[in-house]
């Protein structure tokens, strides 16, 4: 669809110039930053509105073809499914340099966030992770000036994507 | 380099390098001559030609006087040369007149932060005695500079010679009263006040009032008020910050005083709104009095739509009866007494509405035209790709491309209308709109307060246009 495919490439390249706009000279710009953030957000909709119209299209489609076709359709969501589990899950093992015996305490805590990326889950909308940027603008420009900005986490926004 | 053209004068080509070269006779305040080493250094090695760049062009309020802010940091200010009686057709032109660092770069330690030098704005103040004064201002920080010129010098001091030794007491047999001795001319540019430390935000506009004692500087959120001689304190009158950063949906970008109201002004935005504020009403300006905002046509909706809806400058009319804004690819001219849609829309260059994609992809989207009235409010300009400028007369609705390029205008030639081919068959002199220019950007232009002269900034070169004399 070439709605959603241009959407897409909207997105990607606001993420890039998003992304090296925090490397340029002066800081980062807020006004630039908004505006890429905006319409990140409206390509963003259209592709998930474009994708929602596909995938009433393609259930009207497996109605009208059969048993066979839901079977097959039923598979190969189990398979990305499986997919999905294989990539969040954590690499096997203790890490090779451990001397201290991996006790609960050297557990992950649930608290924090996970830093694999994530597919989304159906068309649920959630809140824009980019903007997370602009929060990153006001910690850099606070007056306090003590907390470091906290590193975007970029794969969890293009994933959201 | 500078290049002035005009219908009858004899050409005034620019030295290369030269009146924007460096200054060799101003002085001004500097902290440790380490200090200003490094930032030559650093200017020099990695931005060695991006400091040309001239990112602001500003005429005075008399004309005599034309001001240039460029990324690296400096002003030059021309002055344009007297008329002679002897030879009235040679129409005053404009010549180097004073250059200084205005700005240095600077690093937010506490933020970890480059601060750019690039100046942003220039505005000057009405003169009043013998020197000029202007204000300009870099990404943080706002500066008075004094210009004033320097042609007697005291000679004959007692207790040092000539070359500025002290003598020896001893020596000294008779005294004397140093007398004042003409000298060569000097011009002195000394900054006599340093307004910093009160934007979070980058500041994109300045504007003095017409009460010629306050000024405004403007960041993406906030707009604060200043009194000239003040330099420690500062009223924030605007404030636009949500609580919560996420929740933000809109900036502002730029603001000025109405020129004869003291009390007025108005802030464009980033969503294409133009807000006009009493300062009487309350101390912090957050309610407007009037709110200017055309509603979007759907028809044109795209994925850019809220990034060429966003306002790049906002101007006030010399009569303070109208605004004018420009947002990327039109000009409107608002009553001020009408807040539901523009008295007057013009196309820059509609053509580049099909191109928008393209324009998103390089960075082109996002560049921030000035627009300008000249002395009697009858003509607008603006700049586009190409090095083409746009003028449009209100009156007889007419419109003119112009360019700005050495090339194409030999000296004391008119400058030829130029068109660009939007669709089937261009013609000869026409251009098509795939082999524009897009790096070639005319982004700042300013329009001499009373007589048609303008000058026109293309990216590192400056032209001046003055009308045909006849």
């Amino acid at each position: 669809m070439e709605v959603s495919a241009e959407a897409k490439r909207v997105m990607v390249v606001a993420l890039g110039k998003l992304y090296s706009s925090r490397i340029q000279r002066g800081g980062l710009r807020l006004h630039r930053s908004l505006l890429l953030t905006l319409v990140m957000k409206s390509a963003r909709d259209i592709y998930h509105a474009a994708q929602a119209t596909a995938e009433s299209v393609a259930s009207d489609w497996e109605e009208a073809a059969g048993p066979s076709e839901e079977e097959e359709a039923a598979a190969a969501a189990k398979l990305r499914t499986g997919a999905e589990d294989k990539e969040n899950q954590r690499p096997p093992g203790p890490p090779q340099h451990a001397r201290k015996r991996r006790g609960k305490a050297a557990a992950e805590p649930d608290f924090l966030p996970c830093k694999k990326a994530k597919l989304e889950q159906g068309n649920s909308p959630q809140p824009l992770v980019v903007s997370s940027v602009l929060v990153d603008y006001v910690m850099c420009g606070s007056e306090l000036g003590t907390t470091t900005p906290t590193p975007i986490p970029i794969q969890r926004a293009i994933a959201a994507c | 380099t500078v290049s002035q053209l005009s219908g009858q004068t004899p050409t005034h080509e620019g030295r290369d390098g030269g009146e924007r070269g460096e200054d060799t006779d101003s002085s001004m305040e500097e902290e440790s001559d380490t200090r200003k080493i490094n930032n030559s250094f650093l200017r020099d090695h990695n931005y060695a030609t991006e400091a040309d760049i001239i990112s602001t062009v500003e005429f005075n309020s008399s004309g005599e006087l034309l001001a240039t802010g460029d990324k690296g940091g400096r002003v030059v200010v021309f002055q344009r040369e007297q008329e002679s009686k002897s030879q009235p057709q040679r129409r005053g032109e404009y010549n180097v007149y004073s250059t200084f660092q205005s700005h240095e770069p600077e690093f937010d330690y506490l933020k970890s932060l480059e601060i750019e030098e690039k100046i942003n704005k220039i505005k000057w103040l009405p003169q009043q005695n013998a020197a000029y004064f202007l204000l300009s201002t870099n990404d943080k920080t706002v500066k008075l500079w004094k210009i004033s010129e320097r042609d007697k010098r005291p000679e004959g001091y007692n207790l040092k010679d000539e070359d500025g030794r002290i003598r020896d007491p001893s020596t000294i047999t008779s005294l004397r009263v140093p007398v004042l001795q003409p000298m060569d001319l000097m011009v002195e540019a000394t900054a006599r006040r340093v307004f910093s430390n009160a934007h979070t935000y980058h500041i994109n506009s300045i504007s003095v009032n017409s009460d010629l004692q306050t000024y405004i500087s403007t960041d993406d959120l906030r707009v604060n008020l200043w009194n000239l001689e003040i330099t420690d304190r500062s009223f924030n009158i605007v404030d636009i910050k949500p609580a919560n950063m996420e929740e933000l949906t809109e900036v502002i970008t730029s603001a000025e005083f109405h020129p004869q109201q003291c009390h007025t002004f108005a802030y464009s935005s980033s969503k294409g709104s133009i807000r006009l504020c009493d300062m009487r009403q309350a101390a912090l300006c957050d309610k407007h009095c009037k709110y200017f905002e055309e509603p979007e046509d759907p028809s044109t909706r795209s994925f850019f739509s809220e990034i060429i809806s966003s306002i790049s400058d906002v101007k006030f009319s010399h009569n303070g009866r109208y605004l004018m804004t420009r947002d990327y690819l039109t000009v409107k001219v608002w009553d001020l007494q009408m807040e539901s849609k523009p008295l007057e829309t013009y196309q820059v260059h509609d053509y580049l509405r099909g191109k928008l994609c393209s324009l998103y992809e390089n960075d082109c989207i996002f560049d921030k035209f000035e627009c300008v009235w000249n002395g009697s409010d009858s003509v607008i300009m603006t700049g586009s790709y190409n090095n083409f400028f746009r003028m449009f007369d209100r009156n007889t609705k007419r419109d003119v491309t112009l360019e700005a390029s050495r090339e194409n205008s030999k000296p004391r030639a008119i400058l030829k209308p130029r068109k660009v081919c939007v669709g089937g068959k261009r013609r000869k002199d026409e251009i098509s709109v795939d082999s524009l220019d897009f790096s070639k950007k005319i982004l700042h232009t300013t329009w001499h307060p009373h007589e048609n002269i303008i000058a026109v900034a293309a990216t590192n070169n400056l032209y001046i246009f003055q009308d045909k004399v006849n």
